[in-house]
C-alpha cells in the first residue's frame, strides 16, 4: 500500500511539472483535470470518503468543465481545418 | 534539517506542489495557466491539512458497530475544514475565470505584458 | 389734407440737413460697437495630421517596450528573483515540515481533547453516524453556513460580470456564436442523456439524503445534482431547460433554504451556546429520519450547491438563466 502512495504522489507532481511546460491550453487543462483525479484517490488512501466525493464530483468535474467553457468563449479551440483565422491564443 | 523529512513524505510533496503552483503564478505568462497554478496551491494546501489528521491503522470517522473509543478513528477535524475549502476554490475559480472572460472581450488577448501596456497608453 | 412729399424730397430738405449736420451722417454707435460676425477657425487639414503623428511617434517612443533597456533588465530581473524565491520559500517550508512530529502517530498536538469529546459523544449529542457530517452541521454549523453564503455570493458577482440583458445585439451575437462549435440535436448525446440524467439525479438526493449515514453529505450530493443539470443543458439546448429552471426558481430555491438554515441556527449569536432545543427528537442512529435538525440542514445545502453550480454553467454560456 506504501508503495501505491508512493506511485500516486509521484503522478501528481509530474502532472504538476508537465501542466507548467505544456504549450496548448487544452493539453493543460485536461492534465489538470488527470491530476485532480488521482487527488481523490489519494484522499481514500488517507481515510476520508467524504473528501473523495466531493473531490471527484467538483475537481475533476465542474471545475474542468468551467475551464473549457472559458477556452471556447475565448477562441482557443481550434477546429480541424481552421487555418489562421482564430488567433491562436495558446501558451 | 529535522529527521523527519522522509517520514512525513506526503507533507513534503504538498509543500512541493504549493511551490510549483506559486512559480506557475508567478512566470507564466498566459492568465488561464496562472489560474491553473492558483488551483494547484489550493490542493496542495489541502493536501498537508488532510494529512494532519491521518493516524495509521485507524479507521475513516463513520462509527462501525457501536465501537466509539478515540483510538478507533482518525482524526475527523480536519476532514471538516477541507471539505468546506473544497467547494469554496470552486468558487474563486469560476470568479476568476469570469474576470478572465472580460478581459479578453476588452483587450482581445490574454498575455498579461501586453494588457498592462494597452492600459498604459490608455493613460490609466 | 397735406400732400405726402416723396422720400427723395424730404432728404433734400432744410429739415433733413439740420438733422444731419447736427447729429452726423450716420449713428457713431451703430456698427462699431456690436459683435461682427467673425471669419470661421478652419484649420488646415495637413497640420492636423502632422500633430497627430506627432503624438504617435511620441507615444510609441515612450511605451516602447521592445527596445527600451530598462523594461527589458526588469523582465529579465523579474524572473531570476521569482525563481530564487520559489526554490527558497520550498527550502524553508520543507525544513519546516521535516521539523513536524511524524505523519501517523497518536501523540500530536492536532489530536487533542476536542476531536476525542467529537468521537466519543457524537452519536449521543448529534445522532449522525458519520461523524464528519455531525461535526459541520451541528458542532461548527456556523462554518457551513458562512460556505453556503460564499457559494450564493459568488454567484451573484458572476451574474454580475457575464449577464447579458434583455435582446441587446451582445446576446444575439454571443448565442449564434456558441452554436457555431457543436451541432444541434445530436442524437447520441440525447439518447444516452435521456438515460443518464435520471439516474444522476437519483444518486445525488440518495448521497443528500444519507449524509448523516454514510460518506457524502451536502456539498457532494449537489455537486453532483448540479453535473446531472449540466448533462440535461447540453443535451437537449436552453428552450427546454428553461420550462423548469428559470432565474425565479434559482432566488426562491436559494433564498428560502438560506433563510431556513440563518433562522434555524444563527439565534445563537444572541444566546450564547446554549441554544434551544429543535423539538425534533434524535432518533435511533442508523435510520433515514434521525439525528435532528440535520437532515433539513443537509438538504437546504445540497439544494444551494447544486443550484451555484449549473448558474455557473449556464451564465458562462450564455450569459443568463
Amino acid at each position: 500500500m506504501r508503495f501505491f502512495t508512493y506511485l500516486c504522489l509521484g503522478f501528481l507532481v509530474l502532472c504538476a511539472v508537465s501542466v507548467t511546460f505544456s504549450k496548448n491550453l487544452l493539453n493543460s487543462i485536461l492534465i489538470f483535470m488527470s491530476y485532480s483525479l488521482v487527488m481523490s484517490i489519494i484522499w481514500l488512501l488517507l481515510e476520508s470518503p467524504d473528501l473523495a466525493i466531493t473531490e471527484a464530483a467538483v475537481g475533476a468535474g465542474v471545475t474542468s468543465v468551467l475551464f473549457f467553457v472559458t477556452l471556447k468563449k475565448i477562441h482557443a479551440i481550434k477546429r480541424e481545418g481552421d487555418d489562421g483565422h482564430d488567433q491562436n491564443k495558446t501558451g | 534539517m529535522g529527521a523527519n523529512l522522509f517520514a512525513n513524505y506526503g507533507e513534503a510533496v504538498a509543500v512541493i506542489l504549493f511551490g510549483i503552483g506559486f512559480s506557475n503564478l508567478l512566470l507564466q505568462k498566459n492568465l488561464i495557466k496562472k489560474i491553473i497554478g492558483l488551483n494547484i496551491m489550493d490542493t496542495a494546501v489541502y493536501l498537508f491539512l488532510a494529512e494532519k489528521g491521518y493516524i495509521e491503522g485507524r479507521m475513516a470517522p463513520i462509527v462501525v458497530d457501536g465501537i466509539q473509543s478515540v483510538d478507533a478513528y482518525i482524526n475527523p477535524i480536519p476532514s471538516g475544514l477541507v471539505l468546506t475549502g473544497i467547494v469554496v476554490s470552486v468558487s474563486v475559480t469560476a470568479l476568476m475565470l469570469s474576470l478572465t472572460i472580460r478581459l479578453y472581450r476588452r483587450y482581445h488577448t490574454l498575455d498579461l505584458d501586453e494588457i498592462s501596456t494597452q492600459l498604459k497608453k490608455e493613460g490609466r | 389734407m397735406t400732400r405726402i412729399r416723396p422720400d427723395e424730397e424730404v432728404k433734400k430738405g432744410f429739415a433733413a440737413r439740420f438733422h444731419n449736420w447736427l447729429y452726423g451722417a450716420e449713428d457713431p454707435v451703430c456698427g462699431h460697437v456690436e459683435m461682427m460676425p467673425q471669419k470661421e477657425f478652419i484649420e488646415e487639414e495637413n497640420s492636423i495630421l502632422e500633430r497627430q503623428k506627432e503624438k504617435e511617434e511620441l507615444r510609441k517612443h515612450i511605451y516602447d517596450t521592445e527596445h527600451n533597456r530598462e523594461i527589458r533588465v526588469f523582465r529579465v530581473f523579474y524572473k531570476v528573483m521569482s525563481v530564487i524565491f520559489c526554490i527558497s520559500l520550498i527550502g524553508v517550508l520543507l525544513v519546516t515540515v521535516s521539523n513536524l512530529p511524524s505523519v501517523g502517530t497518536a501523540e500530536r498536538p492536532v489530536n487533542n481533547e476536542v476531536s476525542a469529546r467529537y468521537i466519543e459523544k457524537g452519536i449521543q449529542e448529534t445522532g449522525a453516524v458519520n461523524i464528519v457530517t455531525g461535526m459541520i452541521l451541528d458542532y461548527r454549523a456556523f462554518d457551513t453556513f458562512g460556505e453556503s453564503n460564499v457559494l450564493f455570493i459568488a454567484t451573484c458577482t458572476v451574474l454580475i460580470l457575464l449577464r447579458l440583458d434583455g435582446d441587446s445585439k451582445q446576446k444575439e451575437d454571443a448565442e449564434a456564436n456558441d452554436r457555431i462549435y457543436e451541432p444541434k440535436n445530436d442524437i447520441i448525446l440525447q439518447k444516452i442523456a435521456r438515460i443518464l440524467v435520471p439516474l444522476i439525479i437519483i444518486f445525488g438526493i440518495y448521497i443528500i439524503l444519507n449524509g448523516h449515514l454514510s460518506p457524502g453529505g451536502g456539498f457532494s450530493g449537489g455537486a453532483i445534482i448540479g453535473a446531472g443539470l449540466i448533462l440535461y443543458l447540453n443535451a437537449f439546448g436552453f428552450a427546454k431547460t428553461e420550462r423548469f429552471f428559470t432565474e425565479k426558481t434559482y432566488k426562491w430555491i436559494c433564498f428560502c433554504s438560506l433563510s431556513f438554515y440563518c433562522i434555524a441556527k444563527s439565534y445563537s449569536f444572541f444566546t450564547g451556546a446554549n441554544h434551544l432545543e429543535s423539538g425534533i427528537p434524535l432518533g435511533t442512529p442508523g435510520a433515514i429520519l434521525s439525528s435532528g435538525l440535520i437532515l433539513p440542514l443537509n438538504i437546504c445545502v445540497g439544494l444551494v450547491v447544486a443550484c451555484t453550480m449549473y448558474a455557473f454553467y449556464a451564465l458562462f454560456r450564455k450569459g443568463g438563466f
